[in-house]
């Protein structure tokens, strides 16, 4: 009797454990952008804490901000770019983070995030993920066909009627993002990237038009694929997007030999960064995963998967020597020099964008 | 005790009543509600903020104001992208609505002819499509009609063409598209009609010598007048608003209402501004809308 009683207390005790553990089924939610983690970064992260990722994914700034200005968004942790961050922290979208549950802060670069205080002054709601640049990704010899020697060191191969005349056979993509193109169609004129002045977006906008009929399409992440399949052979985009387009066209073995440029003139860089939504439910857990994210060897693996430069100095030795050299991802001092990043418009600039843009794309 | 329970029951809603009560809460809350929701916004002004626009109302020395904003309004009609937005938008659903009547029409004739016992597979072979989500079949669209895709892979193929003919980013594709996805919408009601028609009609016009074409122009067409109309506004009324097709199949040159939408929307932070356009372009459809449902109560006054 006494044994039963036993048996059935304990089979009492190990139940409460076990729906104890199961209630206590530690969760994170997190919002990225498409094919921006490496296969084991989530799985790894799960296997050292137990935390359970929920992973869901977006492919526009755009996207991302609407879920948090209607605000409820359920997410703990997401990455917007610095332009949209800055609007998304006066909106008072983000909670502060915690730096003292982040031992691993130390790690991250101290003049980058000095140059991302544009942004998020004092660096108190988020810290930079990835970085890359806007750049030219193209296909190698079909490029050398059409063009003859001249080679792509310059934005001159865009934004000049006759070259870019050439390409238009073979294809050129171009993204489609006016708060992105206009300005880096302003810096090759030598203008300020910053410049809300109307006239100046006028010129861009005419700069634009004259090379219009000569894009194939204007599409943010269609070109990863068609840059590796041949269906197009110049495509302004991503950085890190262009590299994964050369890795596809390495692994289909079509005998494609794609390369990105940071052309000669500079160009503009985009900071994915990471923050916590105000009203995120797991706040504990994306302090935790944050902290993870830190970990050198964690973002080294990121870097050498996603070919997209990081912002942790212990990260870069440890990151494959091959990347760590390619100027096209640590762009050598001197080219640094000439990458600006993209300002964070005022509300009538962004219309003014907006509509420039329509106009370019349809001509209405 | 009996005279209470009556009452009671008195007070409860009359069947007839609950019946109708049930879809009139339905569309109150479902449709009503948000509209009435907009067009609140439609009166804001964008903000910095959560969410992103000001409030209509505002409370202080105990004095509380109202304050529309017509801006949005003066906005549309100030820049000539709009009316070229609804006016590309209407252009693409009226083709559209005819291509896809020009197809369906026979399609559902020869449902409604066939063999009694074939006609519930013809309608599942019609209906079937849908059953894969939209997003997919489009995609599958994609696929098939771009320059290293099936079509201009067969056309090479077979020497008719040597270089690929660009369809994909074209109108030609956002058609294609439209008339694929909405075909089905005009066979249903085209068949439901075609399919009551009383035969003897036809043999009776063929007694007399009408050849079987003139007995469709004279007889078959007009009575189905009223499937042609619930087909086409079946049609005609979500292309309008249509954003997946156009912004998946579509070029540059493709501007419809959907896509400056969603850029006032996304783009621009804008909602209030997105708002009015909604509104806007609601009220160009309660016209259509409003001869629909006039044509389908005479319909159903007829019988």
């Amino acid at each position: 009797m006494k044994k039963t009683k036993q048996m059935l207390l304990a089979t009492a005790l190990s139940m409460a454990v076990s729906l104890g553990v199961q209630a206590e089924q530690r969760q994170l939610n997190v919002y990225q952008w498409s094919d921006y983690v490496a296969p084991d970064t989530i799985s790894n992260f799960e296997k050292q804490t137990g935390i359970k990722v929920v992973f869901d994914v977006y492919d526009s700034n755009e996207v991302l901000e609407a879920k948090l200005l209607s605000g409820r968004s359920g997410y703990d942790i997401v990455v917007p770019s610095n332009p949209f961050l800055a609007k998304q922290i006066k909106a008072g979208v983000y909670q502060p983070l915690d730096k003292s549950q982040l031992p691993l802060w130390k790690n991250l670069n101290k003049d980058l995030l000095r140059t991302l205080e544009v942004s998020d002054l004092g660096n108190q709601y988020s810290l930079p993920y990835m970085w890359g640049s806007i750049g030219i990704g193209y296909n190698v010899d079909k490029v050398k066909a059409a063009l003859g020697d001249q080679s792509i060191d310059s934005w001159g191969v865009i934004f000049k009627p006759e070259n870019i005349k050439k390409l238009h056979e073979c294809g050129v993509a171009i993204l489609d993002s006016p708060t992105e193109i206009i300005p880096t169609a302003m810096h090759y004129l030598g203008l300020p990237t910053d410049s809300e002045n109307p006239e100046h977006i006028k010129q861009a906008e005419a700069l634009l038009l004259s090379i219009r009929p000569y894009v194939t399409y204007f599409h943010s992440s269609k070109y990863i694929s068609d840059l590796a399949s041949g269906n197009i052979c110049v495509a302004v985009g991503y950085s890190g997007d262009l590299y994964q387009s050369k890795a596809r066209a390495e692994e289909a073995k079509n005998k494609l030999s794609l390369a990105y440029k940071i052309p000669k003139e500079g160009a503009g860089t985009f900071f994915d960064m990471i923050a916590i939504p105000k009203d995120a439910k797991n706040v504990k857990e994306a302090h935790e995963f944050i902290n993870y994210l830190l970990e050198p060897q964690v973002m080294a693996d990121l870097t050498n998967y996603l070919q997209f430069p990081n912002a942790n100095d212990l990260a870069t030795p440890l990151v494959d020597e091959a990347i760590r050299t390619d100027p096209g991802i640590y762009p050598p001092a001197d080219l640094m020099s000439k990458l600006y990043t993209f300002p964070d418009f005022s509300a009538k600039t962004q219309r003014l964008l907006t509509r420039s843009w329509t106009k370019i794309k349809s001509g209405k | 005790m009996k005279k209470l329970r009556n009452k009671l029951l008195g007070l409860l809603p009359k069947g007839r009543h609950a019946v109708i009560g049930v879809p009139f809460f339905w569309m109150l809350l479902f449709f009503l509600l948000p509209f009435a929701i907009i067009l609140k916004i439609s009166f804001a002004e964008a903000d910095i903020a959560i969410p992103p626009y000001t409030s209509l109302t505002a409370w202080a020395d105990n004095q509380l104001t109202l304050l529309l904003n017509f801006g949005n309004y003066v906005l549309l009609s100030e820049d000539g992208l709009y009316l070229a937005a609804y006016l590309g938008s209407l252009k693409i659903a009226f083709f559209s609505t005819l291509l896809c009547l020009l197809v369906g029409y026979p399609m559902a004739l020869a449902i409604a002819r066939s063999d009694k016992h074939m006609r519930p597979v013809w309608l599942l072979l019609v209906m079937m499509p849908t059953w894969t989500a939209l997003l997919i079949r489009v995609y599958a669209w994609m696929g098939i009609l771009s320059n290293n895709g099936l079509l201009n892979n067969t056309l090479i193929w077979l020497g008719i063409v040597n270089e690929p003919i660009q369809i994909l980013n074209t109108n030609i594709a956002v058609y294609i598209g439209i008339v694929y996805a909405y075909l089905p919408f005009m066979v249903l009601p085209l068949y439901a009609n075609l399919v009551k028609h009383d035969s003897s009609l036809l043999e009776a016009a063929s007694d007399l010598g009408a050849k079987s074409y003139t007995a469709f122009w004279k007889i078959t067409l007009p009575l189905s007048k009223n499937g042609i109309i619930a087909g086409s506004m079946l049609v005609f009324i979500p292309v309008v608003g249509e954003f997946v097709i156009p912004e998946l199949l579509g070029g540059p040159e493709t501007l419809m209402i959907g896509k400056v939408l969603w850029q006032e929307f996304f783009n621009n932070r804008d909602w209030p501004v997105a708002s009015s356009l909604a509104v806007i372009m609601l009220l160009l459809l309660i016209i259509p809308i409003i001869l629909f449902n006039r044509n389908q109560a005479r319909e159903l006054e007829s019988k």
